[in-house]
Parts: C-alpha cells; structure tokens; sequence
C-alpha cells in the first residue's frame, strides 16, 4: 500500500491533483443546477401574473371587501352565501344551457359545412371565403347588429317571419327564449371557425379505406358514419375544446344584447361576477365567485381533457 | 343605539347648523333667490401658469367642455389635461383612483343619482363654501340665483356641504304623439289616472300602436317606477335609513308600471331601454314615452325620426298626492387630494357659467341648470329645439326631485330593484316582488351605511 493511501487528507490532495474524471451522474447534476438559473425568469413571471393572484383571489375571497370600506375577515362565509343564493345558482345553470347549446349546435352545423365545402364545386373557394367572414367581426359590433335584428316590432328577424307567413318571435326579449335565441348569435359567429378545422381534418384523410369500402358496397352513410367520422373525430375534439372555452367565457354578446335579461333569465357566471366585481365592488363576494367560477372550469377542462386523450387512442 | 338612531337623534341640531353655513355660503339653499357677487379683487389670471387635470365622462356635454378648453386656457393661463372615457369606465375608474389616495386627477364630473351619496360619504370631493365666499376666488357671474333648485339640492348635502358645481339637469318628462292623440280625440294627461286611461284608449294592437312605451330592462327601468313613486308621496329611504319600498305607495306605484308597461306596453317590453323604447317612438309606434328630457334632437331630427314635428313635451302629470318629476343630473368636483383647489376651482366656475350652458343648450348636448341659458338660446337664430320643449323642462325642473335614492349602494338598489319591475312586467304580483326586494336590499344598505 503506497504510504498516505489510508490517509483521507492526502487522499484528497491526491485525488484533486490527479483530477480523476467525475461520475457521470455529477457531471449531469451540476449542469441541471446551471441550468435552473435559466427559468427563474419564467417562475418569476408565471409568479406574478399567474400564481400570486391567483393565491390572492383565493386570500380575498375570505374578506367581506366592498372597495371604499375596510375588510373583515369572514372565512368561508362568500361560499356559504353563493351556496346558498338563488340568483348565483341559476346563473350556473344559465352557463352550462348556454355553453351546451353554443358547443353542439356550431359543431353539428362547422361539420355538416366543412362536408360540403370539401367537396368540389364551382366558385367553392369564393363562397368558403365568404362562409369564413362572420368569425372575423368584431363581436361587440355583431352583438349590436343582431340587437338592431332582434327588436321585436322593427327588427329584421320578424319580417322575414313574417314573409312565410310564421307569427312574430320576442327572441331575446323573451325569458325563455333570450338563450336560444344568444346561442343563435354564437353559431353564425362561430360555426365557420368549427368548419375550418373541420375541413383541415378532412383534408388529411387518405383516400383508401374510402375505396376500399366502396368496392365493398358501402353508402355514402356508411361511408361518413364508419371512416369519416371516426377519423376526424379528434379535430372535432380540438373544435369542442375551443367551442367550450369560448362558450364558457362568452360576455361581450350577451353584455351588449340583453344584459343579462330579462329580469335574470340570461344571467351567466360571467355576468354576475362583473356586476358584483365592477358595479357593486363587492371584491370579497365577487373573489369567491371566481374562485368557484375557476372550479367548474377546471372540472370541464379534465373532462375534455380525457375525452381527448381517449379519442386520440381510439383514432389511432 | 344604532348609527341611523345616533344620526336621527342629531339630525334637527346639526340640519340647522350645518345647512344654515351651506346656506350662507352660496346664498342659495333653501329658495336660490340670493346672489353671490365678488365685489373686487378677482382675477382670471390669479393662478396663470399652473396646470389642471380634468376628468371627464366621454358624452355631448364632455365634449363641448373639451372643444372649448382653450377658451379657458387663454382666460387664465391655466393649462388643462383632460381625460375622457365612457360613463360606466369613468365611475368604475374614478372609485379605484380615489381609494388609491392619489388621484391622477383635479376635477372630476359626477353624475349626481349615482355618485353623490359615495363621494361625500367618503370625503372624495372639496367642500366649495371657503372658495365660494371668498371674494377673491368667486367669479363676478357665479349667480347662484340663475341656478335651478333642483341643481342646487344635488350639490349641496344634507349637512350643508357644498361639493360640486352642478351642470347639467335631466328631469324625466312624458314625450307624446300628438297625432295619435288627435287621431282619438285624447287631451294629454293632467294625473296618473288620466295617464292610464289615455294608454288605454291610445293603445291600439291592430295598428301596432302602444299605448304607452318606456324602460322595462333591469336597472335602467328603476326611475320610470320612481317617477310613478315620487307621484303617490311615496320615498326610497326614512329618516331612520328603512326601506321605504314595499309601502303601499309603493305597491300602487308598482301596479302602475306594470299597467302601462305590461298592459298596454310594446310585446317584449321587458327587454326594452331607451333605445328601443326611442326607436319605436320615433317610428309614430307609441303614444307616450316616459323617459329624460334630452331626446329632442333625434325626435325633431328628419332623417332619424317619422314624427318631426308632432311631437309633444309635457311635464310629468300629477299622482295622487303630488306632481313630481324624477330628477338626475351631472356637476363637478374638485378631488380632496388635489394640490391645484384654486386653478379647480377656477375651471369648476367656467364650465358652468352662462356661456357654456347657453352652448350646451344651442348644440343640444343637455338640459342646462341656469335658468338664464334659456332665454338666451331661444334669442339664438341656431336655437332649433321647440319652445314646448323648454317650457317642459323649466316647469319640469321647478317640481323635480331626485328620481333614485341618495346612498352608496345605488346600482346595487336598481339592479334588485330592476329585477322585480322585470319580473311585474312578466306578470308577477307587485307587492310580493317589491317585499322581496326591499328584504333582499336592506341588509346591503344597512351594511353600506355602517362601512
């Protein structure tokens, strides 16, 4: 044994001038420590703009805070009190009618759109230009034309029911009818966004399972039901992703069309948090509305989230 | 005892105080018959160099004030930076600035009806009375004399405070087809049970005529039912800060609107501001109108309406217990945590002097609230508005009260409220919606009053 070998000093002195090569595992993990330096900008600004208020939302959401008075602490007393408020449930349930119909209606119709248009036929780049046109609007603007077209006694939508002999609407001048008829607002704004993607699924389709199944016999239907469909099935997944968010968030057209009337009839979460945030300033009430707000949302995104998933292993 | 008990209990001792120094300080509370006049030693150009910010509610009235800016500039040397953006954003703005304790602005334009009862109760605004009695801040034509009462009531407070300069008036009038009444025979309404009987008689279905049009959108419907309010004797709050709502004034004031509005209203009513409500009486669709005073121009304008020149203005008719026209109105400020109060102040009396309210009337951008623009607009050969017109809105002014209840939570108060006038419309029972109503907004007062 050569002298000092059972000494860790000289060992060490020995092992640093030697400069044995590290383990690999060392080297890696003094580069990821370098490299973490690199997304502290990113954790600050995710920090800032994301995490901190969202931790104050949760944090305010336990004050009974009207801006201009000072804040008490009240717990979960918000939540308790939105549990138990009639006219925050209903605007749940106005929600999910609105984001159901304002989902399934503009996919059915962006489908049945794209199919034609992926078709060939005369003048189809022209008129696909033209059926694209409505989602590039201003939804504000829109919101206030289809209010001019809704009036019930001077309206547009009237007179051409009135052209084939059908009785006048009250459309959204209606409590029943105020959501179909926003929802009306929603498909011809969007269902060309739906068509879009739809078309750029169909687009990607190969052509042999097609001419393989009509050697075999099978129907246009068939055709559709069995290869079509099952192949596009994950754009119209994407298509209902953005649908849902979209839907789930609309304010603007129905601010600017009914304001949330008549009476309440078409009040939605998002309605009632701006008039509790930015008319009545009740932030500690209105932070708990988000708060809620942000659950359900959540709760729909992993659903969607797992159809997705489950879609894309069933397509492939 | 409780706050509203304690305010009670001092109310008589402090009213006489307080109100007899608000009084003495403008020369104008009660009667408005006093006339404050610098004797000597004002000057424009006091605060010449000095530099203002002004925030202003994006309308006609904020424009014209801004398109004359220079005016002022060149009176006196004071350099003016304004801000100008849409009502709902400058009172959400001007909230977040204030609480801020720094404010990026010197004076402020405040719609009275919304905004009175939270600026004073926060201290927000400068009380005008030292500037007002100084003669040598007080411009020789702050005539407070000229100053309609109902303006005057707006700015001053119950405990004698002065707090803004008002501006403009807006009392709520009944606008009428006079063809349509011609057409049947049917003299205006002198009181509310000729109004009925008149919306009956004018309302003809067949013809696509209502009898009677106005707001039955939530929130924006509130004043129409004050209107009907005010006229049974009826109030908004007691001395005591109580709900005075579900009364039985109340109540007929409630079967009132959902008579007219839903009985002989447009189909879809319930969805109507005053837009819509315009719209279908500018297309000779409605009788009568009950709306603010300021929708002259698009009624007598030919390429907007079908009615040019048969159109009729009339004051208010009297309810059971009296004749009263619901009152909103604007005036201005001057931010407590300004450093610049006299140059403020300076603009304050500019804006309101007789000059732009003279100019305010000509270009039809609101309802002045000196007496005096009147007769000099009609002296004007540009002055289009009929002289009915201003004979409705001088004896609407003399008889109007403020058309919402002077407390903070005032949206929240029509937005409840909004909601149960809706739900009449739709056929709902009026004393049970207005109980329902008054038991879901009391707590929100009670507890607004004692932040």
């Amino acid at each position: 044994m050569p002298p000092g070998s059972n000494n860790p000093v000289a060992l060490g002195r020995n092992s640093a001038a030697v400069a044995a090569p590290r383990p690999p595992s060392a080297f890696f993990a003094r580069r990821r420590r370098n490299y973490r330096r690199f997304i502290i900008p990113a954790v600050v600004v995710v920090g800032a703009v994301i995490v901190f208020p969202w931790m104050f939302t949760v944090w305010m959401s336990a004050f009974d805070w009207k801006i201009g008075s000072v804040a008490h602490f009240v717990g979960f007393d918000n939540y308790v009190g939105l549990a138990t408020n009639q006219r925050f449930l209903e605007s749940i349930g106005h929600t999910f009618y609105f984001t159901l119909l304002a989902v399934v209606l503009p996919l059915v119709l962006g489908t049945i759109a794209a199919l034609i248009f992926h078709r060939e036929f005369p003048m189809r780049g022209v008129l696909r230009a033209v059926f694209t046109m409505p989602m590039m609007a201003t939804p504000v603007a829109v919101a206030l034309v289809w209010t001019m077209m809704f009036h019930p006694q001077q309206g547009v939508l009237n007179y051409l029911l009135s052209l084939v002999g059908l009785p006048p609407s009250l459309w959204v001048y209606s409590p029943t009818l105020v959501i179909p008829s926003l929802v009306m607002v929603e498909i011809w704004h969007w269902t060309p966004l739906v068509m879009l993607i739809v078309l750029g699924g169909l687009a990607a389709l190969p052509i042999e399972p097609y001419e393989s199944a009509r050697l075999d016999g099978a129907t246009e239907w068939q055709l559709f039901r069995y290869i079509t469909l099952p192949l596009i099935a994950p754009f119209l997944v994407v298509a209902a992703v953005i649908r849902t968010i979209d839907a789930v968030k609309a304010f603007d057209t129905i601010y600017v069309i009914s304001q949330g009337g008549p009476g309440t009839a078409s009040e939605t979460i998002n309605l009632y948090l701006y008039l509790q945030a930015f008319a009545f300033y009740n932030v500690g009430n209105a932070s708990a509305v988000v708060v809620v707000f942000f659950a359900i949302i959540l709760a729909l995104a992993l659903l969607l989230l797992h159809v997705r998933q489950r879609t894309r292993w069933v397509a492939m | 005892m409780t706050d509203f008990d304690r305010d009670a209990a001092n109310a008589k001792r402090r009213k006489l105080l307080q109100a007899g120094l608000g009084a003495a300080a403008i020369g104008a509370v009660p009667g408005a018959t006093q006339i404050v006049r610098a004797q000597g030693g004002f000057d424009w150009k006091k605060f010449k160099g000095e530099k203002i910010e002004i925030f202003l509610v994006k309308s006609p009235r904020g424009d014209l004030l801004t398109k004359y800016h220079k005016e002022f500039e060149d009176l006196t040397g004071i350099t003016v930076g304004s801000e100008m953006i849409p009502e709902q954003q400058q009172r959400q703005k001007a909230v977040i600035e204030f609480n801020s304790g720094s404010p990026s602005f010197d004076v402020i334009a405040l719609s009275y009806h919304v905004q009175k009862r939270q600026f004073a109760k926060n201290n927000w605004l400068t009380d005008l009375r030292p500037m007002i009695g100084d003669k040598s801040l007080a411009a020789p034509d702050l005539d407070f004399g000229d100053f309609a009462q109902g303006g005057l009531n707006y700015a001053v407070e119950s405990d004698g405070r002065v707090m803004s300069l008002p501006f403009n008036l807006d009392p709520w009038v009944v606008y009428y087809n006079k063809e349509i009444f011609d057409a049947k025979g049917v003299a205006f309404p002198k009181t509310f049970a000729e109004m009925i009987d008149a919306a009956a008689k004018l309302n003809d279905t067949s013809k696509g005529i209502s009898g009677f049009v106005g707001r039955g959108l939530k929130n924006a419907n509130v004043p129409v039912w004050s209107s009907f309010l005010l006229g049974y004797g009826g109030g908004f709050v007691d001395a005591k800060g109580r709900l005075t709502t579900d009364t039985p004034e109340a109540i007929e004031a409630g079967k009132m609107y959902q008579t007219l509005l839903g009985k002989y209203g447009p189909q879809g009513v319930a969805g109507f501001n005053w837009n819509e409500a315009q719209s279908l009486f500018l297309q000779g669709k409605a009788a009568m109108w009950l709306d603010g005073i300021g929708f002259a121009q698009p009624l007598e304008d030919p390429n907007k309406s079908r009615i040019v020149g048969k159109v009729g203005y009339g004051v208010m008719p009297a309810g059971p217990k009296r004749q009263v026209s619901a009152l909103f109105g604007d005036g201005e400020g001057i931010s407590t945590y300004s450093k610049k109060k006299g140059p403020a102040w300076f603009y304050l009396q500019w804006a309101s002097n007789k000059a732009n309210q003279t100019r305010m009337l000509q270009a039809a951008a609101g309802a002045p609230v000196r007496n005096s623009a009147y007769a000099a607009a009609q002296s004007s050969a540009d002055f289009k508005a009929p002289k009915q017109w201003v004979e409705c809105m001088l004896a609407s002014a003399k008889i109007a009260q403020p058309g919402l209840p002077v407390i903070v939570p005032v949206t929240e108060f029509r937005d409840t409220f909004g909601v149960a006038l809706t739900n009449m419309i739709n056929g709902a029972d009026p004393a049970g919606e207005l109980k329902k109503a008054t038991a879901e907004f009391q707590p929100v007062l009670d507890k607004s009053e004692k932040a």
